[in-house]
């Protein structure tokens, strides 16, 4: 049942990511990425990741996206014509996109257990045993719920890059201020 | 378990972003395109944190928090660019080019 969902979804999101790069109003553009984002929050859920799912629908469509929005309409970027570039660089852009495609598609084969044999070079070990980690973090999730499962180790292993997120943020914020002043 | 498809999902998500960015000359569109490919290397992120233990998911939780401040300043530089020729497609812009 999770995997036809899961399957569902990820139909949506990969066509919605098509009509967004193929439609030519970029306001319409917008609204089919904001419904890439929500497939693959609904995605994120069946994988096991309920906080990093409401993170994905509150930051990315509910504030990135409106960004996005906001600035388009502010443009009045409404029907421009046609921004596709002309042949010749389509189909350069064709091959390069399908023989990215085509290279990372081959990752499709990966399951658990090739996973494991290519992480320890033996297939003595089973999956559960290599991905221990996996199960401690599980049980974390049971024993502190989701969130605190999350910001256990955010707090403590991965503090430092924390700290110096809020850096990079204030360089943003201040960025943006002096580019979007006329005068400063 | 789920992890073959995810991983090909994001990388189908990953190739028609990088075909956006390289198709297209509206600035802002092409900039949807770089969050599309952000976002399928968070769903990769997210798929491959079931084995790894809670990493993946915190570099998730980076990853959109650059994302935002790059959406920030980025379309910041889009207004001011726009103030200055009055176009956001890439055509027009190209003094840059010399």
């Amino acid at each position: 049942m999770a995997d036809t969902i899961f399957m569902a979804l990820g139909t949506i999101a990969v066509l919605s990511a098509l009509f967004c790069v193929f439609q030519r109003n970029a306001l319409a553009a917008a609204i089919w990425l904001v419904l890439t984002m929500l497939a693959l929050a609904g995605m994120f859920l069946i994988l096991g990741a309920p906080f990093i799912a409401a993170i994905q629908v509150l930051v990315y469509t509910g504030a990135i996206m409106v960004l996005f929005i906001f600035v388009i309409m502010l443009l009045n970027l409404g029907d421009a014509a046609s921004d596709i570039r002309g042949p010749g660089v389509k189909a350069i852009a064709l091959v390069l996109a399908v023989g990215t495609g085509a290279y990372l598609l081959r990752l499709a084969g990966y399951d658990p257990a090739r996973l494991a044999f290519e992480l320890t070079g033996t297939t003595d070990l089973s999956p559960a045993a290599v991905f221990a980690t996996a199960e401690v973090a599980r049980q974390a999730a049971e024993t502190q719920g989701v969130v605190g499962a999350v910001a256990g180790p955010l707090f403590s292993t991965y503090l430092v890059p924390f700290e110096v997120t809020s850096l990079l943020l204030l360089a943003a914020i201040i960025g943006a201020v002096v580019l979007a002043k006329r005068k400063i | 378990m789920l992890l073959g498809p995810a991983l090909a999902i994001s990388a189908l998500l990953f190739s028609i972003g990088v075909l956006g960015v390289l198709i297209r000359r509206n600035a802002i569109v092409l900039f949807m395109c770089v969050e599309l490919m952000l976002n399928a290397v968070n769903l990769t992120f997210v798929a491959l944190s079931r084995f790894h233990g809670v990493g993946g998911q915190l570099m998730v939780f980076f990853v959109m928090a650059v994302a935002a401040a790059e959406a920030a300043v980025g379309l910041a530089i889009i207004l001011a660019v726009f103030r200055h020729t009055t176009s956001v497609d890439l055509k027009t812009n190209t003094l840059l080019q010399g």
